[in-house]
């Protein structure tokens, strides 16, 4: 995400009350909950078109038209040559193909967006279609399709085949080490780009050098910039330090324009300038920005934007970054606010622009918005899902909190694997990734060095080696950053310099590496629409095209790449349940022992309770989920039962796994006729032998969350329903948790042991239970 | 777009792209190096500069044939107008850059000098054109103002 030269900020005007569920007797409490969900810190705002507040349908916005006589435009959207500002002269003069206009304007709207969701309509068609569209022609079409028909569209119609995704790479403190270090591991983690910014201007030239050095550890082609003021960035672009730029902002009206300091001219000559000099250059525009700076002209968002876009590609420039951006969370406030995000990203690719979309600036506190607004984008695949993943902390990211940070990158990760979609990313080994930030330390260490920029202790080193965010470095201050980075600007250090220094110093391959990227602008390649570099090759919307086509066509995840989406840390395997049992069976041997005594007798006393252990409990499977120790369950159950006054008799059943089962054929034992049934997992049931197998008396199902003294208390109440009693049920307290999620993968695991001990027809088995210690 | 890239047929088709990879005998450095001399061992030798490193207008133009046969003449266009632009000194580029920024110029003129700059110093018609049109705009829009 670049910066924008204006930008609104301030607290939420949010007060909560003291006490979290005032409200008195007449407030139903749900909303007392409602209030303290994160959600609440968003705050919405009602439509209100006059005042721009409209994603759609703005007061002003105009209606679709274009008049042309002698090959000179006398109107366009309504609005005569005579009257344009300067967008709509820029947009007439650049970016309409007037030969096409006439026919292309013709088309309904309604038919060109059936069009954009049909997959019989090749996307070369409907690309070649847009030179002849108006703003407010792009805008009408895209506002007719649904959420869903947008992200179809997008899908179509995004340029380039192969799915990307950029990140940001900075720091609270503009600590070289920490920006190289971190450098590094995004570019581990597959960023296609990676983008700093400062928290003190002057230290750019530190952050992009640092950057640089970082981003050429491992592998080369992750493309690198450093957003910066307009002629800065240049500069430092021209000393070859970065490979693209994206802070050229544009905006819908020719008073937000101005103020933002520029026009369509001055901003094309600067697209123009970068690729004088061999450096990737997308435009940045997005919903809401006239609203921030207060020139909205009663617009929609979605009008606004159309006109950016427009006014992108008669500047000529690859791509856009657009989708919102710093504007996002306003346009979220809004009615339809996030699906008009999604019309414009739209419009882009329609434009045949590179498309780096938004899911940038975090656009709400609600991790729910934010996971659904990523969505469409992550299944639909994207040139770069996310102009920017914070691929640092919250707290460190100083373009602002994007939607996706450090802290939830691994959540990203599952979505890329549970949706078999690939957002760009793939998942890092632990030690591998430290290897990368020592790596990087040592590379950008060795060029301070060589460049006489400073001598970072070992103290430092090691605390930015391992820290996840700067709050825990002892490394470089802001200040001391300063100097450094006056330092490198006053010495006219340039990339060369750099790279000669890791040479010198040993790091031949990062040298290697980074030369490469530098060496990109020589054929200027990646200056074509959607170039990245993947395997040391540039793949663009030229050599790598979408040709969505319908299923089986269009970008599809080869076996190699879903194997990377999948290779998440932490799987379960059936191996490593087995194994953790086994270093379970040593204690548990020593604790307790179990004598198969032959087939269990059919009836004893009256107060007897029979328990009914499953087949592979404290044979192969020794723990509850809980963690408890099975002998210590069956000494609750056995203590239970006796202090109620009943008999505990254990048997083994071997024809069954199943809880229900257990618990009824126990019963059907009992001499009182009530069992319990006990799985080694840890799930119980209380029966009684004349009822339905799963009419059962009590359940305790929730095995992760079932204490001893629960157990204890299932076997005082078997013993009293023995009795003839009705006791309180025992109940295990939940506090709502995703038991399913946490432990059903290891329960199926586990289950699968007990079934395959199980054998039809096999008689209960009496045991004798002897516990070797006291309990725990 | 036709450029004169396109007219002498060096770019024969999108199958060239990427030139460094499919043409690289077409791709030269500024003072004429081919791709596979701009190597490590070279730059330690201090045989490489960093205006070995750099884009050339040929190239720009190669890009810009390549763009227009992928069907995106704005971008072709681009690449043209840079290929004027990079014997530019980066000062006059940036001095340039900044005048056509709002309220910098306070007049027509003082763009329409630039304009000149660029096509009588740089020999960049293309840019000049472009250029000359934002002053005849500026001037339409009242961007001719004080601002700071």
């Amino acid at each position: 995400m670049a910066v924008m030269s204006k930008s609104v900020s301030g607290e939420s005007g949010k007060t909560s009350a003291t006490d979290p569920r005032s409200g008195g007797a007449n407030r139903w409490r749900r909303f007392a909950d409602w209030d303290e969900r994160p959600l609440r810190l968003d705050r919405f705002a009602i439509e209100d078109p006059e005042n721009g507040f409209a994603a759609f349908k703005g007061a002003k916005d105009p209606k679709p038209g274009i008049e042309i006589a002698d090959g000179r435009i006398l109107s366009m959207d309504g609005i005569p040559a005579a009257d344009f500002d300067m967008i709509d002269h820029f947009i007439a003069t650049h970016h309409l193909d007037l030969d096409l206009a006439p026919e292309a304007m013709a088309l309904p709207s309604r038919e060109i967006a059936r069009m954009l969701v049909d997959v019989a309509v090749p996307r070369t068609e409907l690309a070649r279609l847009a030179h002849g569209l108006t703003p407010a022609k792009l805008a009408e079409v895209v506002a007719q399709l649904s959420a869903i028909e947008l992200a179809f569209a997008f899908s179509k119609m995004r340029t380039r085949k192969t799915p990307g995704n950029q990140g940001h790479v900075t720091n609270a403190k503009d600590d070289p080490l920490q920006l190289a270090a971190d450098a590094a591991a995004a570019v581990a983690f597959g960023f296609d780009e990676i983008e700093t910014t400062m928290r003190v201007a002057r230290n750019s030239w530190s952050n992009a050098l640092a950057c640089s050095v970082g981003a050429a550890i491992g592998r080369w082609g992750t493309l690198f910039q450093c957003s910066s003021e307009e002629n800065e960035e240049l500069q430092i672009g021209m000393a070859g330090f970065t490979s693209y730029a994206e802070t050229v902002s544009v905006y819908g009206t020719e008073k937000a324009f101005t103020d933002g300091d520029d026009t369509p001219w001055s901003k094309a000559f600067l697209a123009a300038a970068y690729a004088s000099r061999g450096i990737k250059m997308r435009c940045t525009s997005g919903a809401a920005s006239e609203l921030l700076m207060g020139f909205h002209e009663a617009k929609s968002l979605l009008y606004l934007e159309a006109r950016c876009l427009c006014l992108q590609r008669a500047m000529g420039v690859q791509g856009t970054q657009n989708g919102g951006i710093d504007g996002a969370p306003l346009a979220s406030t809004m009615p339809g606010g996030v699906r008009e995000l999604m019309a414009e990203n739209l419009i882009a690719v329609w434009l045949d622009l590179e498309c780096a979309t938004g899911n940038d600036a975090r656009h709400s506190e609600s991790e729910i918005r934010v996971g659904a607004k990523i969505l469409p984008f992550l299944i639909a695949g994207s040139d770069l899902v996310c102009s920017g993943m914070g691929s640092i902390l919250k707290y460190d990211n100083s373009f602002n909190p994007s939607s996706f940070n450090g802290e939830e990158m691994e959540d990203f990760l599952v979505l890329q694997r549970d949706f078999e979609a690939d957002g760009g990313l793939n998942s890092v080994d632990e030690s591998r990734a430290l290897e990368l930030r020592r790596r990087a330390i040592d590379a950008l260490c060795a060029v301070f060095a060589e460049l006489d920029l400073g001598s970072p202790t070992a103290a430092m080193k090691q605390s930015v080696a391992i820290a996840s965010g700067s709050n825990e470095t002892a490394s470089y201050t802001p200040r001391e950053v300063s100097f450094i980075s006056e330092k490198i600007k006053a010495k006219g250090i340039n990339v060369l310099d750099v790279i000669k220094a890791l040479a010198r110093r040993g790091f031949r391959e990062e040298a290697e590496n980074l030369l490469q990227v530098v060496r990109l602008r020589v054929s200027g390649d990646y200056l074509q629409t959607a170039a990245v570099v993947r395997r040391g090759r540039v793949i663009s919307a030229v050599n790598d095209p979408n040709d969505y086509g319908g299923p089986g066509s269009g970008y599809r995840l080869s076996p190699q790449r879903r194997q990377e989406l999948a290779a998440i840390r932490d799987v379960l395997t059936r191996e490593e349940v087995l194994r953790t049992e086994a270093t379970y069976a040593a204690a548990e041997n020593r604790r307790i022992t179990y004598r198969a005594l032959g087939t269990a007798p059919a009836a004893g006393p009256e107060n007897e309770v029979v328990v009914g252990v499953s087949p592979a409990f404290g044979i192969k499977l020794y723990r509850t989920l809980a963690g408890h120790p099975l002998s210590a369950v069956l000494r609750a159950i056995g203590d239970g039962i006796r202090a109620r006054g009943g008999e505990p008799r254990f048997v083994r059943l071997r024809h069954t796994a199943d809880t229900s089962f257990l618990g009824l054929s126990a019963a059907r034992l009992a001499g009182s006729g009530i069992g319990i049934g006990l799985q080694a997992k840890g799930t119980a049931v209380i029966h009684q032998k004349d009822r339905l197998p799963h009419h059962n008396l009590e359940l305790f199902s929730n095995a992760p969350i079932t204490t001893l003294d629960h157990y204890r208390g299932l076997g005082e109440n078997a013993a009293l329903y023995a009795r003839g009693e009705m006791p309180e049920p025992v109940v295990v307290p939940t506090q709502g948790q995703a038991l399913g999620a946490r432990y059903h993968a290891q329960v199926a695991l586990i289950y699968a042991i007990e079934t395959s001990l199980t054998q039809d027809g096999a008689k209960p088995e009496a045991i004798e239970i002897s516990f070797q210690e006291a309990a725990e | 777009m036709s450029g004169p890239a396109d007219r002498n047929g060096r770019i024969r088709g999108i199958a060239d792209y990427p030139l460094a990879e499919k043409r690289p005998e077409i791709v030269k450095s500024a003072r004429g190096k081919p791709l596979k001399d701009l190597t490590l061992a070279a730059v330690e030798a201090g045989e490489v500069t960093l205006e070995d490193l750099g884009i050339t207008p040929q190239a720009l133009l190669d890009q810009a044939a390549i763009a227009a046969k992928a069907g995106r003449p704005t971008l072709a266009r681009n690449f043209a107008r840079a290929a004027e632009l990079v014997e530019v000194p980066q000062d006059v580029l940036l001095r340039i850059y900044e005048l056509l920024r709002p309220g910098r110029a306070g007049n027509k003129d003082e763009v329409l000098a630039a304009a000149r700059e660029l096509r009588e110093t740089y020999n960049a018609p293309t840019m000049a054109a472009f250029v000359e049109e934002a002053a005849e705009i500026y001037e339409r829009r009242g961007l001719f103002t004080f601002r700071y």
